[in-house]
């Protein structure tokens, strides 16, 4: 387990968390390589399918980033996917399986540095939990 | 608003005395048609039926144990392209208008000249059960009947009613009565709007005066009820509770997609999860085999289940049609009940409850669930 590099896949909306990310990039600040980022438009065009799908073809962790509350491009995206995401997270808890594999987190443009944070903090907290369990099992 | 009047039973015969009171409906041009469920003619199941003649009444059932269909979805293929534009009577369970609530509310029905007739629920048996039960020559609604009397539950009960604690239909312009009611002699019609107050002007029907006792006995039914949905409830948890036991429980899995089509909130036209996002080159499939050494076909199966929860969950009225509809006899009802209710609890929302109350997806709140952003 102790070199266990779990492998995230981020949601990044276009507005805010992936000019957010580009700044962390050009600014050269050190954040781990974990994640594999998919820009979207906006953090509330990620349907809770597309998070299971990557949690069910083994992703350790799922990351949407969005605007910060109140700063949505599109007005209210973030806060629908804050709803979704809660749903996700309460299916995935009453059937005992883990939500903390997915995280949802608001990172504007000029957050370059709580980009990098957030990642860091979330590739540690992976690395704890282990593997995602799923990939164990072929008879999805 | 409410006012509350009795049908005479006449030899104990319920279900005619409530088809006296439909027949009315017709023959007084109160509504030009009637949505019931109808006795098919092997006798051995219901179908839903529009009837614009009393005629059409003589095989209706409305309160045959039996739920083959939710009607919700009946009326938004009726009402989707557009409202009824004279009166038209439905007959329903809760379940029933519970769903149909909630399809108004994505936009997929219309209320608009809609007469709601509410029937108390005994709750249903299986097709199969109900249709085993005719073969013995039993009738299922007598049956149950004596034995709803005999407060002795009736085990071949689906789940969804054994656990169920809408008995009661809300959401109605009128309800018939039947629990805390001395169905063998009266059954209680009750209005619950304007538009049923003044249905019930035009009959005259004598007052029903038993008001109490019908609320004591209902209180007590749906707090057995509720008990019984809690176990349930924990026992799901107990069964499902990880990957492992998740995957054993759909393992029978044939990908049909029954459960979803019969859904009465799963309205899209095209599903995600037959749309051609899952349709991919055969090269694909080989590099999927490949990383994990094999992989079930047809794949995406506890996609499908777990996707299509995460869209319908906060309206899953708890009805248990997917259930009947499922080959494998995958005990759907539960994991999609319990799911469905704790989703729920979260926005306080009850599908079905009231038309005012936007769909939890549909909406949202500044300052709530800060902790999901920022742990
Ligand atoms: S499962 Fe989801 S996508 Fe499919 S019909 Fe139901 S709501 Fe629509
Ligand atoms: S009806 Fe049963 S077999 Fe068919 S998709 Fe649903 S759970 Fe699977
Ligand atoms: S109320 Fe009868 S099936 Fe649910």
């Amino acid at each position: 387990m102790a070199n266990f590099e779990p492998k995230i896949v981020g949601f990044l909306c276009n507005w805010c968390t992936y000019a957010g990310a580009d700044l962390a990039g050009t600014s050269r600040m050190q954040y781990p390589p974990n994640i594999r980022p998919i820009r979207v438009m906006c953090s509330g065009s990620v349907d809770s399918a597309y998070v299971l799908r990557a949690l069910l073809e083994g992703a350790d962790g799922v990351f949407i980033g969005g605007c910060h509350p109140g700063d949505c491009h599109y007005v209210s995206g973030n806060y629908k996917e804050r709803r979704r995401i809660t749903v996700l997270k309460s299916i995935l808890k009453t059937l005992g399986l883990d939500d903390n594999r997915v995280w949802i987190r608001w990172v504007s443009a000029s957050e370059g540095k709580r980009y990098a944070d957030t990642i860091s903090e979330m590739t540690s907290h992976l690395k704890k939990l282990g593997p995602n369990p799923i990939s164990k099992y072929w008879s999805l | 608003m409410t006012k509350e009047v009795v049908i005479e039973v006449k030899n104990g015969k319920v279900k005619e005395a409530i088809n006296s009171f439909l027949k009315g409906l017709l023959e007084k041009n109160l509504v030009s048609a009637l949505l019931v469920s109808r006795e098919v003619p092997s006798k051995d199941n219901v179908v839903q039926s529009l009837v614009t003649n009393s005629h059409g009444l003589k095989e209706a059932n409305v309160i045959a144990p039996v739920l083959p269909v939710n009607s919700a979805r009946i009326i938004s293929e009726m009402t989707r392209l557009s409202p009824h534009k004279s009166p038209v009577g439905i007959v329903l369970r809760s379940c029933e208008i519970r769903a149909l609530i909630e399809l108004v509310k994505l936009k997929q029905a219309s209320l608009d000249n809609l007469l709601i007739i509410g029937v108390d629920c005994l709750g249903t048996y299986s097709v199969s059960d109900y249709q085993g039960l005719c073969k013995q020559g039993d009738s299922p609604l007598d049956e149950l009947l004596r034995k709803f009397k005999e407060e002795n539950e009736d085990a071949k009960l689906r789940e969804a009613c054994r656990v169920c604690e809408y008995a009661i239909p809300s959401n109605a312009d009128l309800v018939v009565g039947l629990i805390g009611v001395d169905f063998e002699k009266n059954i209680l019609l009750e209005s619950r709007t304007e538009k049923g107050e003044g249905i019930l002007e035009k009959f005259s029907f004598p007052k029903f005066n038993q008001s109490k006792e019908r609320e004591e006995s209902v209180s007590k039914y749906i707090d057995e009820k509720i008990a019984k949905r809690d176990a349930l409830f924990s026992q799901t948890k107990k069964e499902v509770g990880n990957w492992e036991n998740l995957l054993s429980v759909f393992s029978t899995c044939i990908s049909c997609h029954n459960c979803m089509r019969v859904c009465p909130i799963c309205y899209c036209r095209e599903c995600f999860f037959k749309s051609p996002t899952f349709e991919f080159d055969s090269e694909k499939y080989l590099g999927w085999a490949k990383r994990k050494g094999s992989i079930k076909m047809p794949k995406d199966t506890i996609l499908f289940h777990l996707g299509r929860m995460s869209h319908m969950a906060t309206s899953c009225v708890g009805c248990g049609v997917c259930e009947g509809a499922c080959p494998s006899n995958i005990p759907l009802l539960r994991i999609f009940k319990t799911v469905g209710h704790n989703v729920q609890q979260i926005f306080k929302y009850v599908p079905g409850r009231d038309l005012e109350e936007p769909l939890p997806l549909t909406t949202f709140k500044e300052d709530e669930l800060q902790g999901v952003g920022e742990e």
